[in-house]
């Protein structure tokens, strides 16, 4: 133990000898933080203020949003604003009110930009007032001496041409909240706004470009002396979509019949979305300007929720559109065939519980293409209750049920095709066979988007291609965007029947749709309507003969859907249309998805040329039968 | 020696090593990180997103692990030392590897939940191998500067593998702090004296091997005010966020130089200016006053300790420690040229600061187990 008492002699010795030369060093730099903060501090204030006023930012221009045509959708316009540096004001307030003798400043909006001027610090200006008309602009240039801080400059304003009819789609841009901050400087520029919802929030970093920025010399009232170095900005890259701004206006106008209704229609083959809408919608242009407190109130407590983008984000039971996802499971397990027939009498037992068609009176006994004409329920659960539900949600989801489809728009629902799998998790319970029967009309836990419907439609059409819906055709020059979708492998006898069915759905007199079928030849359409109930109707209901539920308060009836696609001979667009609480799909959203698909296939060159080629024949025809 | 509480004893309970550990020392370290959340706060500036938020919860996990380290037996990490010392090596050649594959300097390894760079690992092992060598070695060895050749390729090992990342500051900062233990294990006056001679002599080739940009750094160190709008710019702009701060600072949130981006890196190696701009020259002081504590706090605990090894790796870690602060100070006030180096538990980086509190646990090993004895290849004394 000696040897390590010497050892820690040693080491001690050596130890006091390090601490005082750390001791040294830290009074060295105790001694340089005195001498650059107390003798040089006046020198280095002096420095510090020539810095702060030496950058200013030049804002980038945002990119545009085309339609497929090229037609605007979302474009800049040109406006002149005013904005105030609090420092360089000997008093705020009494400066504003000076400048409120020369535009109109409200109450509110004084309130606004003192909170503003609160937060930030005194150097950096604040955004008075925008969309300043020329007049107002001269009148504040010409006061400018009186106005100590104040100063005018010409920006830019969002612009959506199309208003209503792409609120949801586009989305609306608006002023930068705390919690969107991020480091990119552009958001310390005055009235510096950025995407909120739709393709401006998605895709806003592409939108947004760069902020330039000049570094300058200026004296202490703020003067630029000589520019140092000057960044150019970048602006936002153009945006093309797929849509058609034509159709997406009359669409937007055919769902604006009903008080709370969704629509998309797609390009069968590619996915590409010509057009989709929600109804009620909202003037982007007045959010972009900043949205006043009652309307936004308003809007939020509205029923029909006119904010949300039902077309993508709404989740609603598919109802008997989703009998096509049953046939093919039936079709496909071998459960099934072209021949196998149901004998409906109305209800269905399972067990000694009755499941009830929709005709009291029953179809009697039924086919495949009859079941999906005529929607025979009794069909389904027969069939539903043969493949078990693990094959019913796996069709469903090869199809674009269940799950989020990547859509281009942020806020979309991933629907629910449930299984036994997912009961287990989600409630701890063993699936009942009961449930998979309900579940094979579309009722019970499935759930899906008007989107989601849309897809199903055009892999059904198609013949069982994978698509999902595309809304971006391309990112300024870079090329088309739209991949080789991959064949889902599907038989295409199983899908003929299926055709065959929503051929007849709308096209055949027994049909639920026969009644808002295409008559202006040579176009034409298949379909499936559906029905979703959001109150159930108990038995006691139904015995008092409460069936019906068109004496039910509007917030209680069955969702309207329908789906389907067109021409019916080669398709080129699926469609899908909501209408919320319309009762029934044949009558209530069927007429809608007709008139959409119609004013599509009339705009469509593709089904024009055919067209022609048909009364050419027919005169060719004529002309042969008069010689 | 062995009364109470079970000092003197070569096994402690779990209980007795928690009464054991220095509170006071803990304490500090949290109102240093105390501050080094309100910088990242300000530099955000004024939310804890992104930095501040991640870096608290960066600072529990450590704390939770340099206890943690701290209770674990000093003689285990007497035996560990070789081991993670050559793991460290391993991870640096690793690195290097990968960096070299990806045509440029990478320092890190991505572990998903934070960034670890190994050259900040080698900081700690390096201190663990010399302070078992040195444990082992007698008076005598220590005076035969033959025998000093082993230690010394332990510390040039790292240093290399440091340099070829290429990170001149850590590599700098591992020799400072193997000098230190050299130095306390009592190599005699004069290897000093002809180690600084012959540096001085290399330094004309160290410039040669040195990279553009970190020659550019020494000269604009020379001379900032050469190139303001430049190179040394990081200099100039953080001396005029310093001088500006006054002795009451600018006040919190409100340093006008760091929140116009004027202050480059000011949530990393520049925080020390954000935060004396805007606290002045009394938070600057109270905060070395917090540093010097904690500095003088390992001092008195590694000078209690009763065994060779303690010793050495509390010192190391306090020399470290010190050698961090000192750097990244003297940088910003522009005594040191900018060389990378954070101000420890200040600025926002994920292994530094663990490495950091790693190492107290170390110290804190060291301290709970101040009285155990062992022999010199770390076996209880029977």
């Amino acid at each position: 133990m000696n040897r390590d008492m010497e050892r820690h002699k040693e080491f001690s010795r050596r130890a006091l000898m390090l601490g005082v030369g750390k001791i040294a060093l830290f009074s060295t730099l105790a001694v340089r933080l005195g001498y650059l903060q107390v003798f040089e501090r006046q020198k280095f204030t002096t420095l510090s203020d020539k810095n702060r006023i030496g950058l200013r930012l030049l804002p980038a221009q945002r990119g545009e949003i085309m339609d497929r045509f090229g037609a605007p959708l979302a474009v800049n316009k040109q406006d002149f604003r005013a904005l105030l540096v609090p420092e360089q004001s000997d008093d705020v307030e009494d400066t504003l009110a000076r400048l409120a003798k020369l535009i109109p400043i409200s109450a509110e909006e004084k309130e606004e930009i003192m909170v503003e001027i609160d937060q930030h610090h005194p150097y950096a200006p604040v955004l008075v007032k925008e969309d300043l008309t020329w007049q107002d602009m001269a009148k504040v240039d010409l006061n400018l001496p009186d106005l100590p801080g104040v100063s005018t400059e010409e920006g830019q304003m969002r612009s959506y041409p199309l208003s209503t009819a792409t609120a949801h789609i586009i989305g609306y841009v608006g002023r930068v909240s705390k919690a969107e901050m991020t480091d990119d400087p552009a958001m310390s520029i005055p009235g510096f706004r950025i995407g909120k919802s739709g393709v401006e929030k998605k895709y806003d970093e592409i939108l947004r470009g760069q902020a330039g920025e000049v570094q300058s010399e200026v004296n202490a009232s703020g003067r630029e002396i000589r520019e140092l170095s000057r960044t150019e900005g970048k602006h936002g890259h153009r945006l093309t979509l797929t849509l058609d701004s034509d159709l997406q206006m009359q669409c937007q106008t055919i769902i604006s019949q009903q008080p709370s209704a969704s629509a998309v229609i797609l390009d069968a083959h590619t996915g590409e979305v010509y057009a989709l809408c929600s109804h009620p919608s909202f003037d982007p242009n007045v959010f972009s300007s900043g949205i006043p407190a009652d309307l936004w109130e308003e809007l939020l407590a509205d029923p029909t929720n006119p904010l949300t983008n039902k077309a993508v984000a709404g989740q609603y039971p598919p109802g008997s559109t989703f009998k096509m996802m049953t046939a093919l499971a039936g079709l496909e397990s071998g459960a099934i065939d072209v021949n196998s027939r149901v004998y409906c009498p109305g209800s269905w037992m399972l067990g000694n519980k009755a499941f009830h068609c929709w005709k009291h009176q029953g179809h009697g006994s039924i086919d495949v293409v009859g079941a999906i004409r005529e929607s025979c329920d009794c069909f389904f659960y027969e069939v539903g209750h043969r493949v078990g539900i693990d094959a019913l949600a796996k069709m469903a989801r090869r199809m674009g049920l269940g799950e989020k489809l990547d859509f281009d728009v942020p806020g979309e629902g991933a629907g629910l095709i449930p299984d036994t799998e997912w009961k287990r998790k989600r409630y701890k319970q063993r699936w009942e066979q009961g449930e998979t029967v309900v579940a094979a009309i579309g009722q019970g836990y499935v759930l899906a988007t008007p989107l989601q419907l849309a897809t199903m439609a055009a892999r059904i059409a198609n013949g069982g291609k994978a698509v999902k819906p595309i809304l971006v055709r391309s990112i300024e020059d870079e090329g088309s965007k739209i991949p080789d979708w991959p064949m889902i492998g599907i038989n295409q006898a199983h899908l003929d029947l299926v055709h065959k069915g929503m051929f007849g759905v709308v096209n055949d007199q027994r049909g639920t749709a026969y009644a808002e079928r295409i008559k202006e030849l040579p176009f034409s359409m298949a379909g499936k309507t559906g029905s979703a109930q959001v109150k159930r109707i108990t038995e006691a209901q139904r015995a008092a003969g409460h069936a019906s539920a068109a004496d039910l308060p509007w917030k209680y009836r069955d969702h309207a859907l329908f789906v389907g696609y067109g021409p019916v001979d080669n398709p080129a667009y699926a469609i899908a249309v909501v209408v919320e609480h319309g009762l029934h799909g044949g009558s209530a959203a069927a007429p809608l998805a007709r008139d959409i698909m119609l004013a599509a296939l009339k705009r469509d060159p593709r089904v024009i040329s055919t067209v022609d080629d048909a009364e050419k024949k027919a005169t060719q025809d004529k002309l042969k039968d008069k010689n | 020696m062995s009364t109470g509480r079970g000092v003197g004893q070569d096994h402690l309970s779990v209980f007795e090593k928690l009464q054991l550990i220095s509170w006071p020392l803990l304490i500090l370290i949290t109102l240093v990180a105390g501050v080094g959340f309100i910088s990242l706060y300000s530099a955000a500036p004024g939310s804890v997103h992104p930095w501040a938020l991640s870096q608290g919860v960066r600072f529990c996990f450590g704390m939770v692990g340099l206890i943690i380290v701290a209770l674990i037996d000093i003689r285990f990490w007497m035996k560990a030392a070789y081991p993670l010392y050559v793991i460290g090596i391993l991870l640096l050649i690793y690195v290097d590897i990968m960096g070299h594959l990806s045509l440029g300097a990478k320092r890190w390894i991505n572990l998903g939940f934070m960034e670890l760079q190994p050259s900040e690992v080698v900081k700690i092992t390096t201190v663990l191998a010399l302070a078992r060598f040195f444990h082992a070695s007698t008076s005598e060895d220590v005076r035969n500067p033959l025998y000093l050749l082993a230690p010394l390729f332990l510390v040039l090992v790292p240093t290399a593998f440091v340099l070829l990342q290429p990170d001149l500051g850590t590599a700098l900062m591992i020799l400072i702090v193997s000098a230190a233990l050299f130095f306390l294990a009592g190599v005699r006056y004069w290897i000093f004296g002809v180690v600084i001679a012959g540096a001085l002599a290399l330094m004309p080739i160290a410039w040669h091997f040195m990279h553009d940009y970190q020659k550019k750094r020494v000269l604009i160190f020379m001379d900032p005010e050469s190139d303001p709008l430049g190179a040394g710019y990081h200099i100039t702009q953080s001396k005029i966020a310093l001088g500006s701060g006054g002795v009451f600072g600018k006040g919190f949130l409100q340093g006008s130089q760091s929140h116009l981006n004027f202050l480059p890196e000011k949530q990393t190696d520049f925080i020390f200016t954000l935060f004396t701009e805007e606290w002045g020259l009394i938070g600057a002081l109270c905060l070395m006053g917090l540093f010097a504590a904690i500095i003088a706090y390992g001092y008195f605990m590694s000078l209690s300790c009763q065994n060779q090894f303690g010793r050495l790796l509390s010192m190391g870690v306090v020399v470290n420690f010190f050698v961090y602060v000192f750097i990244n100070m003297g940088m910003v006030m522009g005594l040191l040229p900018v060389v990378g180096v954070p101000l420890p538990m200040i600025s926002y980086g994920g292994t530094a600061m663990l490495s950091v509190l790693f190492g107290f646990g170390l110290l804190m090993s060291s301290h709970v187990h101040r009285d155990v004895k062992f022999t010199r290849r770390g076996l209880d004394m029977a």
